[in-house]
C-alpha cells in the first residue's frame, strides 16, 4: 500500500526508538540507587554496612513518637515493617506531623539511629476540604 | 483527506480564529481563576497553599501533552513526508516550553511551604527539567538549521529522544521513591482529590489549553504568511 521508502523510514524510526528506549532503560536500571530519592527503613536494614556518606531516609512519622526537647526533635520513621529513630535539631517544615510522610537527610549512626541534618515533609496525594476530612474522621 | 490541509483554506481559518479563541480563553480563565482562588475550599492539611496546584498541575499536563503531540506529528510527518505537520509542531512548541517553565517555577514555589525546600533532585522533578532541555533543543534546532530537510530530520530525532522521557515523568512517582507525591487523578480508579477541588482544576486546564491553542494559531498563521511571501516554499 505504501511505498518502499515510507516503509523504510518507518522501520528506521522504529529501530531508533527501540534502541534508545533500551539504552535508557538499562541506564536507569543500573543507576537505580541514585534515582531513588530516599531509602525506607527496610532498605536501611538490608544495608551490608553503614556508610559514612550522607543519605536520605523516608517513611511515615510513627504516631505518638514525636518528642520535642528544647531545640531537639526526636521521632520514629516507619514503613510499617521496620523503624528508625531520628534525632534532629533545626527548622521543621509546616506539614511535618505524626502519621504523615517525612524525608530526613543526614547520617546513619547505626541501623536504628539516624542523625538528621535536614527534614522535608512528604505530603500525600489526598486533597480535600477540612469539613470533609472531619466527616471522614467521624466515621 | 489531505485536501483539507490546503494552505489557503487553513489560512482563512487561522487568520480569523484567534480573536474568538482569545474571547473564549478570557471567559474560561476568569471563571477558572475565581473558582481556584476564591470559591474552592482550602485543603485540610496544606490550607491555602493548595491553590498553587490549580496552576501547577494544568501547566504540567499541557506541556506533556504538547510534547507528545509534537512527537506524533514529527514522526508521522517524517515517515510520510508531510511538511505541514512540521510547521504545526514548530508552532506548538513555544507554548509547551512556556508551560514547562511555569510547571517548574510553581512547583518550586509550592515546594517551599509544603516540603520545606525549593528544589529536590528527585526523579519527577529531574525528569521534568530534562523535558525542558529537550524543548530548548527542539526550539534551537529550528533556529540554527536553514536547510528544511535537515531541520525536519533533526527535530524528529530530538522528539523521539524526548518522548522516552515522557512515560518516565508520568511513572517516576510510582517506580521510585520520590519526594513528589503520586498522581491524585486517575482515569481508571477513584481520584484522591475532592470533587470541589477537581472542578477548578479541570476549568483551569481548559483555560490553559485554550491559551496554547491561541498561541499556536498565531504562530501557525505567521508560518503560513512566511510561505505565502516566499512563494517558493510550498507545503
Amino acid at each position: 500500500m505504501y511505498g518502499r521508502k515510507v516503509k523504510l523510514r518507518f522501520f528506521y524510526i522504529f529501530i531508533i526508538f527501540l534502541i534508545l528506549s533500551l539504552t535508557i532503560f538499562l541506564t536507569l536500571k543500573s543507576l537505580e540507587e541514585n534515582v531513588i530519592y530516599f531509602q525506607s527503613p527496610t532498605d536501611v536494614k538490608a544495608l551490608a554496612e553503614i556508610d559514612k556518606k550522607k543519605i536520605r531516609i523516608g517513611g511515615m512519622v510513627k504516631k505518638k513518637s514525636i518528642l520535642i526537647k528544647e531545640k531537639e526533635v526526636k521521632f520514629v520513621v516507619t514503613d510499617f515493617k521496620n523503624e528508625i529513630n531520628v534525632i534532629y535539631s533545626g527548622l521543621i517544615p509546616n506539614l511535618f506531623a505524626e502519621g504523615k510522610g517525612v524525608v530526613a537527610e543526614g547520617f546513619l549512626k547505626d541501623k536504628s539511629l539516624f542523625l538528621a541534618t535536614k527534614i522535608l515533609a512528604k505530603h500525600d496525594e489526598n486533597y480535600m476540604p477540612p469539613e470533609v476530612k472531619a466527616a471522614l474522621e467521624e466515621k | 483527506m489531505f485536501k483539507y490541509f490546503e494552505p489557503n483554506k487553513i489560512f482563512s481559518i487561522t487568520s480569523r480564529a484567534p480573536k474568538y479563541v482569545l474571547l473564549l480563553f478570557i471567559i474560561i480563565f476568569s471563571i477558572g481563576l475565581t473558582e481556584a482562588l476564591i470559591l474552592s475550599p482550602e485543603d485540610y492539611k496544606q490550607s491555602h497553599s493548595v491553590r498553587i496546584m490549580y496552576v501547577h498541575v494544568p501547566a504540567s499536563w499541557i506541556c506533556l501533552g504538547i510534547f507528545s503531540s509534537i512527537t506524533f506529528l514529527s514522526v508521522i510527518g517524517y515517515i510520510f513526508k508531510i511538511r505541514n505537520f512540521f510547521l504545526i509542531s514548530k508552532s506548538l512548541a513555544p507554548s509547551g516550553f512556556v508551560f514547562n517553565i511555569v510547571s517548574l517555577v510553581t512547583g518550586s514555589i509550592w515546594g517551599k511551604p509544603t516540603w520545606g525546600t525549593w528544589w529536590a533532585w528527585d526523579a519527577r522533578i529531574t525528569s521534568m527539567l530534562i523535558l525542558l532541555l529537550f524543548y530548548i533543543l527542539y526550539l534551537v534546532a529550528w533556529r540554527i538549521y536553514d536547510n528544511k530537510d535537515k531541520v525536519f530530520k533533526v527535530t524528529t530525532v530530538i522528539t523521539i529522544l524526548g518522548i522516552i522521557n515522557v512515560p518516565i515523568i508520568k511513572y517516576s512517582v510510582d517506580w521510585w521513591n520520590t519526594l513528589h507525591q503520586p498522581a491524585s487523578i486517575n482515569i481508571l480508579s477513584k481520584s484522591s482529590i475532592h470533587i470541589s477541588m477537581l472542578y477548578p482544576l479541570l476549568i483551569m486546564t481548559a483555560a490553559f489549553a485554550l491559551f496554547s491553542l491561541l498561541i499556536f494559531l498565531m504562530k501557525y498563521n505567521t508560518e503560513l504568511i512566511k510561505i505565502k511571501n516566499k512563494g517558493l516554499d510550498r507545503l
